[in-house]
């Protein structure tokens, strides 16, 4: 396979390896430490780390920077890019800016809408104008642009090329769910190399659609990496399994952490064994671990699934 | 007023593909003005697609197309011609193609952009949007404007937002990806959904200077 920029990540995969990927969030607010703070905890757990980028449409600190903060501490970043804020114009002239400033990873999404405020726990800005000037897969055709032809949308050379290791997300079980498998192909066909899901419970539908991309030969292009977000409550489950698109929890599993003495512990152990099926899956190259705002968690669960210590490539 | 412009003949040709028996259907409201439709528009597609080697099964024009109930009404008495046809090329707006999608379970494909919605629209009173793009997509996505069904106007929808069928921004609004799927999947276009949609040039939703000197521009300044 291809090396486009030798990423930490890239690489991993590259080797066969079977890949971590964490999630920072970003502070609401400007303190560089609270990236820090997140840094010294996961620092060394996984093969990179993405940066949201003012996720569910809440103010935070912009994924360029926060990465920046991440490739300082050692970590390397995968810098989040949504459409909703941005036109063309600022999201290449960023993309060149986060080259530049050493971020090889970025992954492309059309971003949650400015209704979203967190989920109704924020005020977030429901009255803010969205942008979404180009898509998630036209963004992933620009940064591929950026890479392969040294080009910028509009037709212009740049001189050297920018070269990223694309990735994109995929919400396997959001309706229609047909519509996914081709949807995924589209992004691939775009320029993706690797995949970030939706989180996934369902492992008995997860597999069938990862079976189903499998047999239009995606899997081969571009590396799968299922989400997985470490439940804390039986609340949580439910919350996401009623409110979060594409997020389907069995109800067995609702059960258990409603019974569970421990539904903190109850919800580790869940996630160790959604990490074990997913690993046996044909198809998948790694997996991507969210607790959100619960980071300190993610170390001993790595550790508990075998995952530790990251192998080193240089 | 609402103002159209032809859409490339070779962009409309890509469009049809294969279809080869074609169903002309011209606006004489708006788009009559504009001669993208009415009798003028309908004579100089008739010969365009003929000339392409493509069988016109026939062709009607109503007034207004915007206008669901009359549409309907009227291509009833067109319908086995209008059966007879692998789809029907709109010589409209992007509205007046939404509502023939709606009353008519073929094909549609429209033949030219929408430019400007400024001032009078038709007869239109119903909920089919038209944001006067300048890039009309209607023929890929069954006659569901992308633009102005989806919260997000995504080309390349449906975003990982859809809920149940509906969007994320609003549990009672349809996803409009969603709607678009379920026409393709009932008029057997499916494989649409495969085509990427490059960024859009938005420059297109601007009258051209040509279109500014006509008489309309004129009298609403």
């Amino acid at each position: 396979m291809r090396m486009f920029v030798g990423s930490n990540l890239e690489r991993r995969l590259a080797a066969g390896d079977f890949a971590v990927t964490a999630e920072v969030g970003p502070p609401r607010g400007p303190d560089p430490a609270d990236v820090k703070k997140k840094a010294g905890i996961l620092r060394g757990v996984a093969d990179a780390y993405n940066v949201t980028d003012n996720q569910t449409a809440v103010v935070r600190m912009s994924s360029i920077a926060a990465s920046k903060i991440l490739l300082q501490e050692g970590l390397e970043p995968v810098m989040q890019i949504v459409c909703r804020d941005r036109n063309r114009i600022a999201i290449q002239s960023d993309l060149l800016g986060a080259w530049a400033l050493g971020i090889r990873n970025v992954l492309c999404l059309s971003g949650d809408h400015q209704s979203a405020g967190a989920g109704g726990k924020l005020k977030g800005h429901p009255g803010a104008k969205n942008v979404y000037d180009i898509d998630s897969i036209q963004l992933i055709s620009v940064v591929k642009g950026l890479r392969d032809g040294a080009v910028q949308e509009g037709g212009d050379s740049i001189s050297p090329a920018a070269p990223f290791f694309i990735g994109a997300a995929w919400t396997p079980l959001g309706p229609p769910e047909k519509f996914r498998t081709i949807r995924l192909a589209k992004k691939i066909n775009a320029g993706a190399n690797f995949i970030q899901t939706q989180a996934v419970y369902d492992i008995k539908r997860f597999a069938e659609a990862v079976r189903r991309a499998e047999d239009m030969g995606l899997t081969d292009r571009a590396a799968i990496l299922p989400g997985i977000i470490v439940p804390r409550s039986a609340g949580m489950l439910k919350y996401m399994n009623a409110n979060v698109p594409g997020i389907e929890v069995p109800e067995e599993m609702i059960r258990r952490m409603k019974n569970a003495a421990d539904p903190k512990i109850e919800g580790i152990e869940i996630t160790l064994e959604l990490i074990d099926a997913v690993k046996n899956l044909s198809g998948i190259k790694g997996v991507h671990l969210q607790a959100i705002e619960a980071e300190e968690l993610l170390p001993d669960i790595i550790r508990s699934a075998g995952l530790l210590p990251r192998p080193r490539i240089y | 007023m609402l103002f159209t412009k032809d859409k490339p003949l070779e962009e409309i040709l890509e469009s049809l593909g294969a279809e080869s028996n074609i169903f002309l259907l011209a606006c004489n409201g708006c788009a009559e003005v504009c001669e993208t439709g009415g009798e003028k528009g309908l004579s100089t597609m008739k010969a365009a697609m003929e000339k392409a080697g493509k069988k016109v099964t026939g062709t009607d024009s109503v007034d207004f197309l915007c206008n669901k109930v009359l549409v309907a009404t009227r291509l009833n008495r067109e319908m086995d011609k209008i059966e007879q046809a692998d789809s029907i090329l709109v010589l409209t707006c992007g509205i007046g193609v939404q509502v023939v999608s709606k009353v008519v379970n073929k094909v549609v494909h429209p033949s030219a952009n929408t430019i400007s919605v400024g001032g009078l629209q038709g007869l239109w009173a119903s909920d089919e949007r038209c944001e006067a793009c300048g890039d009309c997509a209607l023929d890929y996505t069954g006659g569901i404007c992308p633009i102005t069904f989806c919260a997000k106007s995504l080309l390349n929808g449906a975003c990982g937002g859809t809920h149940d069928g509906k969007c994320e921004v609003d549990s009672e609004k349809d996803c409009g990806w969603q709607l678009i799927y379920e026409r393709l999947e009932k008029i057997g276009r499916l494989e649409n959904l495969k085509k990427f949609h490059k960024a859009r040039d938005h420059s297109k939703m601007f009258p051209s200077k040509d279109l500014r000197e006509t008489s309309f521009y004129d009298i609403e300044k």
